[in-house]
């Protein structure tokens, strides 16, 4: 858990008093992802350094598990607290397995299970120990880089990891990669982590709680999707965006907005029967599964109220499916490239479990602002 | 290469047939002595010259020395500007004929590049290797023996180079302040109008400036890290 209490940093220019981070009071809780967010010069890279100390505050309180981490000596705090850089900063006279490392030495573990723990880690960030422990950083790419820089600030499992735009020099490709992976192994060790980034769409993907800046200021502090749904002021409309209900569908799975009735027939089914079953549920439609439950096709009320025979005559084909576990950005997206209203959903075997529904989407995503407690600041 | 070495094969057969090597042969006790007296000059004023160099140097780069460090380098490169020669009869002036005159002299011409070279290569190493390294908790020596030199070594033995190539090669104006070395059969071979004697102190010097730059090269190809050396 991070508590941050009132921090503040003033620096002193010739130009007068700069406030930099304004009476910060927030708290992220144990093995959440926070994301710092904001436009350059906003105060949230400066929040950040104050956490480990690289910048001393002016006045205000930082708890690490309910620990003031004043009265640690800094250097002996910042041992204990993870930290990536957007530049990496891997050191390029020291193997990947010396760069590893370098927090274990410190810390005094023996040689040998500082590189026990070198090539585990290097394991779980997909990259074969045998062949990268002993590389020079300038003998990687840049993705393979910024793992090893992760993995580095991991090495002496630290409860808190703190990350500066650590993707943020990546290309957009690698930088979803990384960042799926970063979350998964997330999902897997826990760590609580406090992650600047000026791209809403990361933090929107990263973050369990998001902490807006303006200025030194704390704008707003929330989940992303109440962020996306309930901006506080204009600025922060502004920053996530006009599309940012849009953005919202990125935060939902498939799963969460499927239908509750989801009707199946199988091939053999009577025509009549299963118009008769579409009209009492209200439903256009009908997919139809073979005798594994996986979806074969679909019929339509339209064509088929007057036709006969087995409903597997009338089968039409399925565009396109989505898994449960995708987002609905994804199904949305494959709703509008097959101009259909509706998709069947498949679970990982690719049974059928269910339809969503444009119109499921919609009614979602407008629940929140229908909602009593929920009204728009 | 090839070429190089037949004209050096060639070079060797006509000297041989002017009886050259057997006139320079005569000296082989001067050569050998004053040799010995070469190096120790070298080896002292460049030794001292980087003992003095490195930690000035590191000690120009340290943040606290940002602003003044501009000055004195400008103050260092003013000074390399005065001619060698110069600086000997200068410091003869002051400290009398001899080896330490001598000794001073070849220090300071060898100083600067090692001080603007340690200083160059400290400024060098990227904001950001120190920042990661603060944030993961080393403390400023570890940073500095840990990142900041492997970092900026290959520049710093880039600046030793030069500087000890200029040593060597200086090192036989020593002789013209008592401070002996190789210098005293170059001169004294112009002034006798003695090729014979002038080529037993220009041959043994160049192979010493060939010599010194081959092992300080080889030393910091072996001792720049592999990951920092473009060499390797």
């Amino acid at each position: 858990m991070i508590k941050l209490e009132n921090l503040t940093k003033a620096f002193e220019t010739p130009a007068g008093t700069v406030v930099a981070a304004d009476r910060i009071t927030m708290e992220v809780a144990d093995g959440e992802i926070c994301v710092l967010l904001g436009p350059s010069g906003c105060g949230k890279t400066t929040t950040l350094k104050m956490i480990n100390r690289l910048i001393e505050p002016t006045s205000g309180k930082i708890f690490i598990n309910g620990k003031d981490t004043d009265r640690y000596d800094p250097v002996e705090l910042r041992r204990t607290i993870g930290y990536v850089i957007q530049q990496i900063g891997l050191f390029p006279n020291m193997t990947v397995e010396e760069n590893i490392c370098v927090v274990p030495k410190l810390l005094g573990w023996d040689l040998a299970k500082a590189r026990t723990r070198a090539s585990e880690l290097l394991a779980t960030i997909n990259l074969d120990p045998a062949l990268f422990l002993k590389r020079y950083p300038k003998e990687l790419s840049g993705g393979q880089q910024q793992r090893v820089g992760v993995a580095r600030a991991l090495a002496a499992d630290p409860p808190v990891l703190l990350m500066d735009e650590p993707f943020g020099a990546i290309d957009p490709i690698n930088r979803e990669v990384i960042q799926d992976e970063f979350l998964k192994m997330h999902h897997r060790l826990r760590k609580t982590v406090m992650f600047v980034s000026h791209d809403i769409d990361e933090a929107v993907k990263m973050a369990d709680k998001v902490a807006i800046f303006r200025a030194g200021k704390l704008e707003q502090f929330d989940s992303p999707d109440n962020i996306l749904a309930h901006p506080g002021n204009s600025f922060i409309a502004d920053f996530v965006g006009s599309d940012r209900t849009l953005k919202r569908l990125r935060l939902v799975r498939v799963g969460d907005v499927l239908q509750a009735s989801s009707l199946r027939v199988s091939g053999d089914e009577q025509v009549e029967q299963t118009v008769a079953l579409m009209n009492e549920h209200g439903q256009e439609f009908m997919v139809i599964v073979d005798p594994e439950g996986r979806p074969r096709g679909y019929v339509d009320v339209d064509i088929v109220r007057d036709r006969s025979g087995a409903v597997g005559e009338h089968c039409a084909p399925l565009p396109a499916t989505v898994r449960l576990d995708e987002d609905l950005r994804a199904a949305v997206s494959t709703m509008f490239m097959h101009d259909i209203r509706w998709l069947a959903c498949v679970d990982r075997n690719g049974v059928f479990v269910g339809c969503v529904t444009q119109r499921g989407i919609t009614r979602l995503l407008g629940e929140t602002y229908r909602a009593p407690d929920a009204v728009p600041h | 290469m090839a070429i190089a070495l037949i004209v050096a094969f060639s070079l060797g057969i006509i000297a041989q047939r002017n009886g050259l090597i057997d006139s320079i042969g005569k000296y082989r006790g001067d050569i050998v002595f004053l040799t010995q007296q070469h190096i120790k000059l070298v080896a002292i004023s460049g030794g001292l010259a980087i003992a003095v160099g490195v930690p000035l140097g590191l000690w120009l780069s340290r943040p606290g020395m940002r602003r003044a460090a501009e000055t004195i380098m400008q103050a260092l490169n003013l000074g390399s500007t005065i001619p060698t020669l110069a600086v000997l009869a200068l410091a003869m002036t002051f400290l009398g004929i001899g080896v330490v005159p001598a000794i001073f002299g070849l220090w300071a011409a060898s100083l600067l590049p090692i001080v603007r070279n340690t200083y160059a290569g400290m400024l060098g190493v990227p904001a950001h290797f120190i920042e990661a390294a603060t944030g993961m908790g080393m403390r400023p020596l570890q940073i500095l023996s840990g990142v900041e030199l492997p970092n900026a070594l290959f520049v710093m033995f880039a600046g030793i180079r030069t500087a000890l190539a200029v040593n060597v090669g200086t090192a036989p104006l020593a002789f013209l302040i008592g401070g002996g070395g190789l210098g005293e059969l170059i001169f004294t071979g112009i002034d006798l109008n003695e090729p014979s004697m002038m080529l037993a102190g220009a041959i043994p010097t160049a192979l010493l400036a060939v010599l010194v730059d081959y092992a300080v090269g080889a030393l910091a190809y072996w001792v720049v890290p592999r990951g920092v050396n473009p060499l390797r």
